[in-house]
């Protein structure tokens, strides 16, 4: 291949998520990590002297990876993750070694979901996702501000609703 | 039954649904009744009054079914009501509904009963994605299917009996042929395995106590393993030949794929079945497209079986088949017959190829997990002394490099006048002719790879079939145009300007 590699001729879409989102993916991340870090550690210590040689290097290992994937990759996905709302169209691009770019047009959204985790709660954020009659059709932005979340959630179902026809 | 003032009457499923629910439990309860008559369990009273007891229940379980279930046609809706302690109330908006499949199977069709099963889009009004009439007269299904398709006709039995049908296909017993070839064999002849295995196991013999059999697993033993192999495999193949051609007959029996002429342009209609009769009825402005799909051993046979996409099919494997396998220029004509297009701007059109960098992904994604198998194969067979494993399994490799090279040749995408055509796959090729105007989104997905090799995934977005058609491996800039050709007005707003 020519350098530069030909990117995907689709300009980003216009709107970042929430700075809180990289908060967000490093709690999530970090949740993750401790969970299968901390059964390892806790094995190693119970069995302090008579355990394997292996379990301790595993133990570190995992850690590192994790913790590196925690400072590391939650910036990357802010930059990655955008989206856009037209009069039109519902715009989103996410992911980070698979991007995923996904475009819905209003007219044939059906419904307009907007959930809160836990974690996003206590972060004040939210995500809305957004359904079509396909079965793989769903987009989702997450990692939106609370308020921006509830305003996009609003104006969605008026639109949709403004538009006639069961969206098939 | 007089109408009432808002709206349809109710109408009650068939009388002689009395008879046919106690009758068709009876029928799953026989093998119990044989079983305990045969071994001579319990005493008189457990082989007498238990199951007089259960008839008794079955009886009249039945009629509080039929006393309990009412439906009604209104303007616009469909409204199901059923259950007795715990009563169900079913509503679907007629807007919704997408098929109208009538099923009979022995006992029905002995009564002259039908089963109409509906089905509509799941929507977000929380309706359910569909209601059963289990069942009605046969007359009454007919009537029915037309009514629920046919929105513009009238509830009265007046209309005329039979509305313009034109035939698009029917059934060629030299199409038997395809039976052994299409996955069903396999589960054809473990139906039949599984049957004799039953049978012998429900009467309590053990199949080594049949004269002949043990001495023919004696002679087996005793004679060298290649021919016992070779002598079990042939069995095995004649019991899959055999037991596909009678799914096969089972199935298509008086199969015929007709087109009737309704107020919203027409509806196909596929029947066919022996001993369970089918009818599958697809509103065609609920047609989204069609596809030809060619399992790699009917591929080998030069077959293939077209399949119906539209809204509100099921998708099981039987889910919208609009012909039994089939020669492939049938098979292509048949769906070209059913979106009213020539073969050629449909699932025959010539397609474009993918970049060579798409023939090096498949390469390297066949390639890799075969060299970690034979990695293994060798290593395994130095730790268990089997040296003519890792040897063995070298035969993966051309076998996957064969794979990966016939995916590559497959890929292919074009643009027709109202259709979008996409082929790809090897054990299993399809070839999908999906409107245009079905197309209800773009999911285009880029790995780090495919980055670097300039190649997007891009996905039709549709509400019909399996929701995406994935358009595997093309060249970015023309996987994004080919999109943007497909649906203008979708994706130019999102085009980079450099690329406009």
């Amino acid at each position: 291949m020519s350098a530069p590699p030909p990117a995907l001729p689709l300009r980003p879409p216009a709107h970042q998520v929430s700075p809180r989102a990289v908060v967000w993916w490093r709690l999530r991340a970090l949740l993750i990590v401790l969970a299968v870090v901390a059964p390892q550690a806790v094995a190693a210590l119970l069995l302090s002297g008579t355990a394997p040689g292996w379990l301790m290097a595993t133990a570190a290992l995992t850690a590192v990876a994790g913790l590196a994937y925690v400072i590391v990759v939650p910036p990357l996905l802010f930059r990655i993750h955008r989206w856009e709302v037209t009069a039109e169209a519902v715009y989103t691009l996410s992911g980070w070694l698979v991007r995923e770019w996904r475009i819905a047009p209003i007219s044939r959204v059906q419904t307009v979901d907007t959930e809160h985790g836990p974690l996003q709660q206590l972060l004040k954020l939210a995500s809305v996702t957004v359904t079509t009659a396909s079965a793989r059709g769903p987009v989702t932005i997450r990692g939106l501000d609370e308020g921006a979340a509830a305003e996009l959630a609003r104006q969605l179902t008026e639109t949709t609703q403004a538009t006639p026809g069961d969206a098939t | 039954m007089t109408a009432e003032p808002d709206g349809a009457p109710w109408r009650r499923l068939d009388t002689r649904m009395i008879a046919v629910t106690p009758l068709s439990g009876a029928l799953r309860l026989l093998p119990v009744a044989v079983l305990l008559l045969v071994t001579r369990q319990g005493d008189v009273v457990g082989r007498l009054w238990v199951p007089l007891g259960i008839a008794l229940a079955l009886v009249i379980a039945g009629v509080v079914r039929w006393r309990t279930t009412q439906y009604r046609i209104t303007a616009d809706r469909v409204e199901l009501h059923t259950g007795w302690l715990r009563r169900q109330r079913r509503s679907v908006p007629r807007d919704r509904i997408r098929t109208v499949d009538l099923t009979s199977r022995l006992v029905h069709r002995v009564f002259g009963l039908s089963v109409v099963q509906v089905g509509a889009a799941s929507g977000s009004s929380g309706d359910g994605a569909g209601l059963a009439l289990d069942a009605v007269s046969k007359t009454e299904a007919d009537r029915l299917r037309r009514e629920l398709l046919d929105r513009s006709a009238a509830i009265t039995p007046e209309r005329p009996a039979r509305a313009p049908v034109d035939e698009l296909a029917r059934l060629r017993w030299s199409w038997l042929r395809f039976a052994p070839l299409t996955f069903s064999a396999i589960a054809g002849s473990g139906a039949v395995f599984a049957a004799a295995f039953n049978l012998f196991d429900d009467l309590g013999v053990d199949p080594r106590d049949v004269p002949g059999v043990d001495d023919a697993a004696h002679c087996l033993t005793a004679a060298p393993i290649w021919l016992g192999v070779l002598v079990v495999s042939g069995v095995l193949v004649v019991v899959a030949v055999i037991g596909s051609l009678l799914l096969f007959a089972e199935r298509w029996y008086a199969y015929r794929l007709t087109r009737e002429a309704t107020a919203e342009g027409g509806a196909l209609r596929v029947r066919r079945g022996l001993l369970t009769r089918r009818s599958l009825s697809v509103s065609e402005r609920r047609l989204r497209g069609a596809e030809v799909v060619e399992p790699i051993l009917l591929r080998a046979g030069r077959g293939a079986q077209t399949r119906a996409l539209a809204t509100g099919l099921s998708r099981d494997a039987q889910g919208g088949a609009l012909q039994p396998p089939a020669p492939r220029a049938e098979a292509h004509r048949v769906a070209a017959v059913a979106l009213r297009e020539h073969p050629g701007l449909a699932t025959r059109a010539p397609l474009r190829r993918h970049p060579r960098a798409a023939l090096r992904r498949r390469l390297t994604r066949a390639l890799l997990p075969a060299a970690a198998l034979v990695s293994i194969a060798f290593a395994v067979g130095v730790a268990v002394p089997m040296p003519w494993l890792g040897p063995a399994s070298l035969v993966l490799l051309p076998a996957a490099m064969a794979l990966a090279i016939d995916r590559y040749r497959n890929l292919g995408h074009q643009l027709t006048a109202r259709h979008l055509v996409m082929r790809q796959g090897s054990v299993q090729r399809r070839t999908v002719a999906l409107q245009r105007a079905g197309v209800i989104g773009w999911t285009f997905r880029q790995s780090v790879f495919q980055r670097r090799a300039g190649l997007v995934e891009v996905e039709a977005v549709t509400a019909a079939g399996a929701g995406g058609y994935p358009v595997l491996d093309v060249a970015a800039a023309d996987g994004v145009a080919f999109a943007d050709a497909t649906t203008p007005d979708l994706l130019a707003p999102f085009r980079a300007r450099s690329a406009r």
